[in-house]
């Protein structure tokens, strides 16, 4: 009989890619990209970073459960990533460990793909930190979670009009039931490779002498650090005195290696 | 001047000239970018705000009269749970690996001609102080991780710590210290790491040196057992259990309030500072995986800390083999040892023997009831168990009993064991954690002495207070 060949709409789908992924755990030796997981605490940004790796840490259901850097890997299409899960923090601005661990990791870590995990149940906050980290990096992914929770809290979310909003791809998902993963690494790889190119939101309301002093600092930057992608964030940095960023300024780090 | 320092310079002259309104002016505006993004793709049913069983749950376990009873009756629940439960999958574990295992062993060894010491030491040493770990801690740990696990699953924690808060704010110290010192319950090694969280370095290091107060997992048994033999005898047989659940849940709150009271004290004196202010997010309750939860809990936890306490315990069984059968002058070194602790022991209401138990134990504080028996029998003569230098468990905890009061045990002992155990140094992992965390040798030390320090005050006090009203 023909059975055989009958398909389900998801496998026939051009997304439908089961043996491309492989979770490969702690088992990260030689990898092509580097994957960096943000958001706030208690996004559910440990369950992702379960789903991805296959790892099973025990996630719990309070602020600030993940103090350490984890890191953990995923194969897929024959390219290896290597998933490095930051301290869950509301913002980057401040100096505490675990703000700075996150901060300086996507900022001097170069991550090639931040995937954002965001609370798709209390968006307008979570935001704060992805304008923040859209200042850092051109290549961020924001996955939408906790969308069963939305849901029963009657919030709908517009994901193509935030994607466009913000110029990064926007993922739903309930990674508790694995809801939205595979579409995350579909996305994720593709913004790795340069398939899909950001272009990330900026922060708008800037009060104008502040815009003025962060242009001026901006362009200076540039004059000297042709390369770097994240002219403006650092002159927020140094306008904040960010002791680090003076330190990578007075040792050239911003200079391509 | 190079391109850099003049880029500096012009930085340091632009901040200079947009003020301290700065960092705000960039929050603001930053929120303020959320605020139309959001307006312009989020909809939400204005009528239906937040889960109305959450608000209903919340309302009632932080309220301010239901909120601290709840809080103990579910400790009370946990531990009942965990003390009754782990009874019979610990009797069963000791009479396969004692009873059965270790005379195996034996003969095999004989068998093989093992030279007398050699199989003293590796089988009555190492192996039974493994075996004991073993039997003793894993199942109250296979239970009340799990428990614990699931609670902290459905959200309750940071309740908790809502509860706490006040309290933690008059103590000087963090309100996120409820989470570290909850953590501090299971391990107070996980809980030293746990209190990362915690932003500024003079609240951390509070948070660090008093997580020792919360009574971890290693020390549960230990209260447990010495609750249920002379606690329990106190009462009608009928309240026994009811009693030593009691007694152990009074030793928990007791720790919780020297807790309070070190934070206090730390903060008014070494530790002097402002308390910061904190959101604490009150997570939705999520109704935990039930089965996904215990695998994680058992491979996480569970295992994890019992791995650690058999990497101690073996060099431990060790120790405490080689220093009773090693003799100077006719006597073992454990015997000296005990006897030059006696009188300081008696001071304190304890005896040498939980002294020297407390020293050779530092590795691991799992390995403290069945080394103090050992030496019991070492010092009394008694011929129970498995004589000198041999770790053992006994059949029952009437057993065990009567075998520490012919070692001279009286109702202020056990009392007096029960607060050391409270109040003594970390194990030395925990130390070890400290000292990676602190990276300082002061705060180390600090936080590993000022425990002991407290656990003679009080003990002293309560043994001379106790011989002025009662003897």
């Amino acid at each position: 009989m023909e059975s055989k060949n009958l398909k389900s709409a998801c496998e026939s789908c051009p997304q439908y890619n089961p043996n491309g992924l492989k979770k490969l755990g702690v088992d990260v030796e030689k990898y092509d990209f580097v994957v960096a997981l943000a958001g706030n605490p208690n996004t559910g940004k440990s369950t992702v970073f379960n789903a991805l790796t296959g790892l099973r840490q025990h996630t719990g259901n309070w602020p600030g459960k993940t103090v350490t850097r984890a890191e953990g890997g995923f194969q897929y299409n024959d390219q290896k990533y290597k998933l490095v899960d930051l301290p869950g923090t509301y913002s980057l601005l401040s100096t505490s460990e675990d703000e700075e661990v996150a901060r300086n990791f996507i900022l001097f870590g170069k991550p090639d793909v931040t995937v954002i995990v965001v609370d798709a149940g209390r968006l307008e906050r979570n935001l704060n930190l992805v304008i923040q980290i859209l200042e850092i990096t051109n290549k961020a992914v924001v996955c939408l979670n906790l969308m069963d929770e939305a849901k029963r809290n009657h919030i709908e979310i517009n994901t193509r009009a935030l994607a466009k909003r913000l110029g990064v791809p926007v993922v739903a998902a309930s990674a508790r039931f694995n809801e939205g993963i595979p579409e995350l690494i579909n996305v994720v790889s593709e913004v790795a490779n340069g398939t899909i190119v950001c272009k990330p939101h900026r922060i708008k309301n800037v009060p104008k002498h502040i815009d003025e002093a962060v242009k001026k600092l901006s362009e200076a930057l540039k004059k000297q650090f042709p390369t770097l992608p994240n002219s403006r964030w650092i002159a927020f940095r140094l306008l904040e005195g960010d002791q680090r960023v003076l330190e990578a300024l007075r040792t050239e780090e911003f200079n391509p290696s | 001047m190079s391109a850099a320092d003049k880029i500096i310079e012009m930085s340091n002259e632009l901040r200079w000239r947009l003020g301290n309104e700065f960092h705000d002016e960039i929050t603001e505006g930053i929120y303020a970018d959320a605020h139309e993004i959001v307006a312009e793709t989020v909809t939400t049913d204005s009528r239906k705000g937040r889960n109305a069983a959450d608000i209903a749950i919340d309302k009632i376990v932080t309220s301010k009269i239901w909120g601290f009873p709840i809080m103990f009756l579910i400790l009370a629940i946990v531990l009942w749970i965990t003390i009754i439960g782990a009874n019979y999958p610990s009797s069963w574990l000791a009479s396969l690996l004692l009873d059965t295992i270790h005379p195996a062993l034996k003969d095999g060894a004989n068998y093989l001609n093992f030279p007398w010491w050699l199989s003293g030491f590796l089988i009555d040493g190492v192996y039974l102080a493994l075996a004991w770990v073993i039997s003793v801690m894993l199942p109250p740990m296979a239970i009340f991780f799990p428990l614990f696990t699931l609670l902290e699953d459905f959200g309750y924690l940071p309740r908790v710590a809502f509860n706490l808060d006040y309290l933690f704010k008059k103590a000087g110290a963090h309100g996120k210290q409820a989470l570290t010192m909850s953590m501090g319950f299971g391990c107070n090694a996980a809980g030293v790491v746990a209190t990362r969280i915690i932003d500024s370095p003079r609240e951390r290091l509070i948070a660090i040196i008093t997580n020792n107060f919360s009574l971890c997992n290693g020390r549960w048994p230990t209260q447990i057992l010495i609750a249920t033999i002379f606690i329990g005898a106190i009462v009608p047989s009928v309240f026994s259990g009811v009693a030593a659940v009691a007694a152990v849940i009074g030793i928990a709150v007791l720790g919780m309030g020297f807790m309070f009271f070190s934070s206090w004290a730390l903060s008014k004196t070494l530790l002097k500072g402002e308390v910061s202010t904190f959101n604490l997010e009150l997570p939705p309750y999520r109704p935990p995986r039930f089965w996904k939860t215990l695998y994680t809990s058992l491979i996480d936890r569970t295992l994890i800390v019992l791995w650690r306490a058999i990497v101690f315990a073996a060099p431990a069984g060790a120790v405490i083999w080689l220093i009773s059968n090693i003799d100077i002058d006719g006597y073992s070194i454990a015997y000296w040892m005990i006897h030059a602790l006696d009188g300081f022991g008696w001071l304190l209401g304890l005896n040498g023997v939980i002294l020297v138990a407390y020293i050779v134990a530092i590795p691991a504080n799992e390995i403290v009831i069945p080394t103090i028996l050992m030496l019991t029998v070492l010092v009394t003569g008694i011929h129970a168990g498995e004589g000198a230098g041999v770790m053992f468990e006994l059949g029952s905890a009437s057993e065990t009993g009567e075998l520490l009061s012919a070692g001279g045990w009286t109702l202020l002992t056990a009392i007096n064991l029960m607060l050391f155990s409270l109040l003594h140094n970390p194990c030395s992992t925990t130390i070890y954690t400290i000292y990676k965390e602190t990276k300082s040798f002061k705060w180390t030390t600090v936080a590993t002495l000022m425990p002991v320090f407290m656990g003679f005050v009080v003990t002293f006090l309560v043994a001379q207070l106790w011989r002025i009203f009662f003897q």
